[in-house]
């Protein structure tokens, strides 16, 4: 069963077109990043995905459920989903476990207060008084919101902006061990690195379009798109392209005595790829 | 996970959301000094200063400490709630709350659990000051204590009602006080509370009297000073059913806005 399917999702504002035209469809248990540049149309279409924002068209359904709908049904539906919105910054006269206790009490089946403070790292801080925390504490704290009432469906977005790289590796192991729970999550980044490490599909998004949507190994034909072989000769740098690197470096280890003078094989990383798929725009 | 286990009721979680304002509204130090404390400190110079007797038995302190019983009920539920959720909604932290399974209804009933006890304190503290300093006297008669009691509690609940219907009016949350407490001290001025109601130009006696704080001054003045007082009063009597029926009409209407104008996010 697919958790998210959207078709033909159009959102304007008073004279810009947010989003314009955007198919989905995320299965159970799938990681699914959307990439795209700031204004692309990212929050836009996840808020619209989390009931916040209405559609101009289109149709979609959310766990079955259409997100614009209100009611009892959109509180059971609640239940069941969780959010991490892009920025909260509460005036925090509260601790940790307080606001964790208290966010348990509005779920049906809520996870163990302690083990969502363990799992997100929060443990020394557990008393502490969230205005006191640190830009990524509060992010992780935010995390720990958005998975307390133990969600099928949890929404991040943008979870890492302002993390330095040690609290990022830990927040995608968090993330990893959601995914191993069953959790199906749907993230947005500006980060290429994040969604290769943590998504199974990512769509890049731009201008309110879906230009692709693949896994990160073969995005923009990334694996199947030719390796730049690189060496210097006569002191000056000579590239090939090829699809068949291997050769090149077999005949220029014949061509030369020793050592190839500074080789390199160059494979298209994800951020290549990306910036000139959303640089062809 | 036990899908068939239902979401907890709205009242339940009403009261869980009243418990955790009041812990942060203790823990701020603004918000107790501000709301708590200045009043005390206004009492306690305007009672200072202006010592002139009103009449047989009523010095201005007196007048005064009824005003400011009836400001409390102002202070602690519309300049409260019209400073505090545009911070919110600001802050992010309202958003958060529609992401979750939780009603409205228990964000509205936790607003008005953390009205009802900041504003007993409030009331409290006021008039053990006015006991204490100023030679308020607490009444004898069952039937003012009655009038005392639906006094405060329909002129909280009205309160809080057009405090969360004024909190639409502030652009942005840092600005909220700006907008909300001039509203609450011209009020203060044209109804009463300062002055001697009686004493104020016609046309601002006139004004205040479209606004329920002149109702809720009227109120308590015939709670606490002696009823031939009443002959003072613009009418010459006390007014007691008609304030009544205009403090639940804004009550009503306060509602119908606040239902109406409540936003959970700014755009």
């Amino acid at each position: 069963m697919n958790v998210i399917e959207v078709q033909g999702l159009h959102k304007s504002y008073a004279d810009t077109k947010a989003v314009d035209g955007i198919d989905l469809t995320i299965s159970k248990g799938e990681i699914f990043a959307l990439l795209g540049p700031n204004g692309a149309g990212k929050t836009t279409t996840v808020e619209i995905l989390e009931g916040f924002r209405k559609a101009d068209s289109g149709s979609i359904s959310v766990l079955g459920f259409d997100p614009a709908n209100r009611g009892v049904q959109a509180r059971i539906w609640r239940n069941r989903i969780g959010i991490v919105l892009q920025s909260t910054a509460d005036a925090g006269d509260l601790t940790v476990q307080e606001t964790l206790s208290h966010f348990a009490k509005y779920y049906s089946a809520p996870r163990d207060v302690e083990e969502v403070i363990h799992s997100v790292g929060l443990d020394e801080k557990r008393g502490a008084l969230i205005r006191t925390l640190s830009g990524g504490q509060r992010r992780r704290l935010d995390v720990g919101l958005g998975i307390i009432g133990s969600p099928e469906l949890l929404f991040l977005d943008e979870p890492t902006t302002g993390f330095d790289p040690e609290a990022r590796r830990a927040f995608w192991a968090l993330i990893e061990s959601l995914r191993e729970g069953g959790t199906t999550i749907l993230l947005t980044t500006h980060y290429l690195d994040e969604a290769e490490a943590l998504a199974d599909r990512v769509a890049v998004i731009t201008r309110g379009k879906i230009l692709e949507v693949s896994t990160p190994s073969q995005l923009g034909g990334r694996a199947s798109a030719k390796a730049r072989v690189q060496w210097k000769s006569d002191g000056v740098i000579q590239e090939e392209l090829s699809d068949n690197p291997t050769d090149v470096v077999r005949r220029l280890a014949a061509q030369f005595p020793g050592e190839i003078p500074e080789l390199q094989v160059l494979r298209p990383s994800l951020e290549d790829i990306y910036l000139s798929m959303i640089g062809e725009i | 996970m036990s899908a068939k286990k239902s979401l907890p009721t709205t009242i339940a979680l009403g009261v869980a959301r009243g418990g955790l304002e009041i812990r942060q509204f203790m823990r701020q130090r603004e918000s107790v000094v501000f709301t708590l404390a200045f009043p005390i400190i206004l009492l306690a110079i305007f009672g200072s200063v202006f010592k002139t007797t009103l009449a047989e038995g009523v010095t201005f302190s007196q007048y005064f400490v009824a005003g400011m019983i009836a400001s409390g009920l102002v202070n602690t539920g519309f300049q409260q709630l019209a400073i505090l959720i545009p911070m919110e909604r600001e802050f992010g932290s309202l958003k958060r709350l529609r992401g979750t399974p939780m009603h409205v209804a228990s964000y509205f009933i936790g607003k008005s659990i953390l009205v009802f006890v900041s504003m007993a304190i409030q009331v409290v503290l006021l008039l053990a000051a006015g006991i204490i300093f100023f030679g308020v006297e607490l009444p004898t008669d069952p039937y003012k204590w009655l009038t005392f009691t639906w006094l405060i509690i329909l002129g909280s609940a009205a309160s809080t009602a057009l405090g969360i219907a004024f909190a639409a009016v502030p652009k942005s949350g840092r600005g909220a006080s700006a907008v909300v407490s001039p509203v609450v001290i011209i009020l203060q001025f044209f109804s009463g509370v300062f002055f001697v109601f009686t004493d104020l130009p016609g046309w601002m006696q006139q004004v205040a009297a479209i606004f329920p704080l002149k109702w809720m001054t009227q109120g308590m003045r015939s709670v606490f000073l002696p009823d031939s007082f009443a002959a003072r009063e613009v009418a010459g009597s006390w007014e007691t059913e008609r304030t009544f029926l205009i403090l639940l009409a804004w009550l009503i209407a306060g509602i119908f806005l606040a239902i109406r104008t409540f936003k959970w996010s700014r755009d």
